[in-house]
């Protein structure tokens, strides 16, 4: 009898547990009302409030109801959105982070909606309403080396660039008119000299993310070789150990020697860089446009200005990275496809995007929304003519010839390789991925 | 009567197998086919389409750099199953006598092992820092001024540094188990010892040591494991640099995988990476043995 019930008792134990699990995969109840939503993804923790706030008053306007769901941090995010296009479960709305790469490869799956067709209407409207710069990077081109249906795929909801900042304080403290910041290479090492000479560090930035590294060197790239060489080097046509890429791993030499470098760089985190920058604990750093909004929450009396970096040659202009900050994509998958680039319309129309910057302090991805801007802010915005991205490029490096770039980087700054020898293994890592490919 | 029998034992641990089925057997059965392709973790998963044999594996064998991470990882184990290991059997030793406060001292060392991985990694990479770092700030006022470094950005400290610190989290289980293992020494042993005039040494060399044999190896079987997967610290601390001199297994595997898109690549390095732990499992084991016998 004993014997009997327990094994009742396990089978059923079993059959509620299995139930259970079936339960949790089916699809949720129906809402009795009805009303149309829209379900929107993204990693923004910074801008959750202000999308809520959005969210209301797109309700009241159209009686469509959006939900945001924020998953934080950005690295759990892009895992998130990953599984979910395995599965099938993606949002009407998300965003990919990642490179242009990863980004094709959603398109190419069949998870991203080509609003190209809806940018166009009414004579560009809504394409000539944004940044163009901004667009680029969620554009593929006639021919692009990813082999994506050119059109435009995503909708910038804010733009950024990378820029260096200079506190006004510390340089007026060693005799440097701070209305005039250096504007050249020698100009930054003289200006460091001084510093140095007075016990302040010199530039401080992230670089234990090494993604910045590569942004700061790629910007000197093009200043000291042009756009066209540097893609040539992606293409494979140029090689690492050409000498002016030598050149710009000799900066980072220079700098190392100079004692530019804020100790620690090489694994520092951004936010300990924002944190030594906005209590005046470095002279310049290099950060992008959000970090306006940082240092006024870490030091709301901080006197600084931003400046593109100084240049190290006068062959090409110095080019930065920006472009779209954040984007969103419809799925293409999603029944509310339609609604969802209604919504993607409006949010990114003047009113929603004058709101947005004032709430975040983003820099709008709408060209007509740059008004009341606090002063560093419109400093940006004015580089944005400046900027490039490598997902504008139409060609990407392989990842870990990015990662034997910049973590080499780091070691020429820790005085363990020099110049040349990065150069050859930089190489060496490009010449082996391109064998493979063949 | 006995095919009921068996029929019911299956059924008892059924449930057991078919959730060790779901999230072990099939998940591993799934890395070692994925480690086999080449798939970027986006576009849809086709065997067939991404077969491309034992390349990873090729390739694998040939990436200097994450077996400088297996040596890596190999240092920070030798310094957990050295140091962390001694300084937890030390404090099991003082605190397995009838001492004032003994349960405090119990839950102190403890401590270190509940906090978060995460929380430890920022705030002793709030201590270690060059800038304003607490470290720094006594050895200078201490006047050790020529020790003030970049702990964690110099390459000859980083690996050492982020080493120390996880035996400090980690020495809590050690200590745990080996006091575990020292009350379950019947007291009789050493009152014996005592009678025939054996010295403290004498009674840790006979009567506690071979008693302790099997939780050494037990203590050291977890520590090698348990070390080699480090992960959420140099994460939080250095994220693997300055340059790769702070890489282990586990970072390289989420670089293949997030950064560079190489599932399969990553999937190559999981089944190594478990193959190698496994092989040290069982060198350890046949070892610990040997050990037993002599």
């Amino acid at each position: 009898m004993n014997k009997k019930l327990c094994i009742f008792f396990i089978l059923s134990l079993f059959i509620v547990f299995l139930s259970l699990s079936l339960v949790g995969c089916g699809p949720k109840a129906q809402n009795k009302e009805q009303v149309k939503t829209i379900k929107v993804w993204h990693w923004m923790s910074d801008r959750e409030k202000a999308f809520l706030e959005l969210a209301k008053r797109y309700e009241i306007e159209t009686g469509i109801r959006v939900n945001f769901e924020l998953y934080a941090p950005s690295d759990a995010y892009a895992q998130k959105v990953r599984a979910a296009a395995q599965t099938n479960t993606l949002p009407d709305i998300y965003g990919i982070l990642g490179e242009k790469r990863d980004f094709a490869s959603f398109i190419k799956a069949g998870y991203v909606y080509d609003i190209t067709e809806e940018m166009d209407k009414n004579e560009g409207a809504w394409k000539n309403k944004l940044f163009a710069k901004a667009l680029s990077v969620n554009e593929f081109g006639q021919g692009n080396s990813f082999e994506v249906k050119p059109g435009i795929y995503g909708a910038p909801i804010d733009v950024t660039n990378m820029q260096m900042l200079y506190n006004k304080d510390l340089l007026k403290a060693v005799g440097v008119d701070p209305s005039n910041p250096p504007r050249t290479w020698k100009d930054l090492v003289a200006v460091n000299r001084k510093l140095k000479a007075k016990g302040i560090q010199g530039l401080v930035s992230g670089w234990g993310e090494t993604w910045m590294i590569d942004c700061f060197a790629s910007n000197y790239a093009f200043n000291i070789m042009g756009k066209d060489k540097v893609l040539d080097t992606i293409r494979g046509k140029i090689p690492y150990t050409d000498p002016d890429w030598i050149k710009v791993f000799d900066l980072f030499r220079e700098m190392r020697d100079e004692g530019i470098f804020a100790s620690g760089i090489v694994t520092m985190v951004n936010k300990t860089a924002e944190q030594l920058f906005a209590n005046n604990r470095a002279a310049f750093a290099f950060n992008g446009s959000w970090c306006v909004n940082v240092y006024r929450g870490m030091n709301p009396d901080l006197n600084y200005g931003a400046m593109l970096p100084p240049e190290a040659s006068d062959k090409y202009p110095m080019t930065i990275w920006g472009g779209a900050g954040s984007s969103f994509m419809v799925n293409k998958q999603s029944k509310e496809a339609q609604l969802a680039v209604d919504f993607l319309k409006w949010i990114t129309d003047a009113p929603q995007q004058v709101f947005l910057s004032k709430e975040t302090q983003d820099l709008p991805s709408n060209k007509n929304s740059l008004k009341d801007m606090p002063m560093v802010l419109s400093q940006f915005a004015n580089a944005m003519d400046n900027t490039t991205h490598p997902n504008a490029w139409g060609v990407s490096e392989f990842p870990v010839v990015i990662e034997a770039f910049d973590k080499g980087i780091q070691s020429i700054i820790i005085g363990e390789k020099t110049p040349e020898q990065l150069a050859r293994e930089v190489q060496q890592v490009k010449e082996r991925e391109i064998a493979k490919k063949q | 009567m006995r095919t009921k029998t068996i029929f019911q034992n299956y059924l008892f641990v059924l449930p057991a197998v078919l959730i060790f089925s779901i999230f072990y057997i099939y998940p591993f059965y799934k890395v070692f086919t994925l480690s086999l392709c080449q798939w970027d973790g986006i576009a849809r998963f086709d065997f067939a389409g991404n077969f491309i044999g034992l390349r990873n594996f090729i390739e694998l064998f040939q990436d200097k750099i994450w077996w400088g991470a297996m040596l890596q990882a190999g240092y920070i184990t030798l310094i957990a199953l050295t140091f962390q290991n001694a300084l937890a059997l030390i404090l099991a030793f003082a605190c397995d006598r009838n001492i004032k406060g003994g349960h405090i001292y119990r839950v102190i060392f403890y401590l270190p092992l509940v906090l978060s991985e995460v929380v430890v990694g920022l705030v002793w990479k709030w201590i270690y820092d060059g800038n304003y770092g607490l470290l720094n700030h006594w050895l200078a006022s201490m006047g050790f001024s020529n020790l003030v470094t970049d702990w964690l950005s110099n390459p000859n400290t980083a690996l050492t540094c982020v080493a120390i610190i996880h035996c400090w989290k980690g020495f809590g289980w050690g200590f745990i188990i080996f006091l575990a293992g020292l009350q379950t020494i019947p007291r009789q042993l050493y009152e014996a010892a005592r009678v025939d005039g054996a010295s403290s040494w004498q009674m840790f060399k006979s009567v506690t040591m071979p008693l302790m044999v099997p939780v050494f190896i037990l203590v050291s079987i977890l520590t090698i494991l348990g070390t080699m997967q480090v992960f959420v610290l140099i994460l939080s601390m250095t994220d693997g640099g300055p340059g790769y001199h702070t890489e282990v297994p586990v970072t390289r595997i989420l670089a293949s995988m997030v950064d560079s898109s190489r599932f399969g690549y990553a999937c190559s390095q999981g089944v190594m990476f478990g193959m190698v732990l496994l092989a040290v499992s069982f060198v350890q084991i046949k070892l610990s043995k040997y050990m037993k016998q002599a």
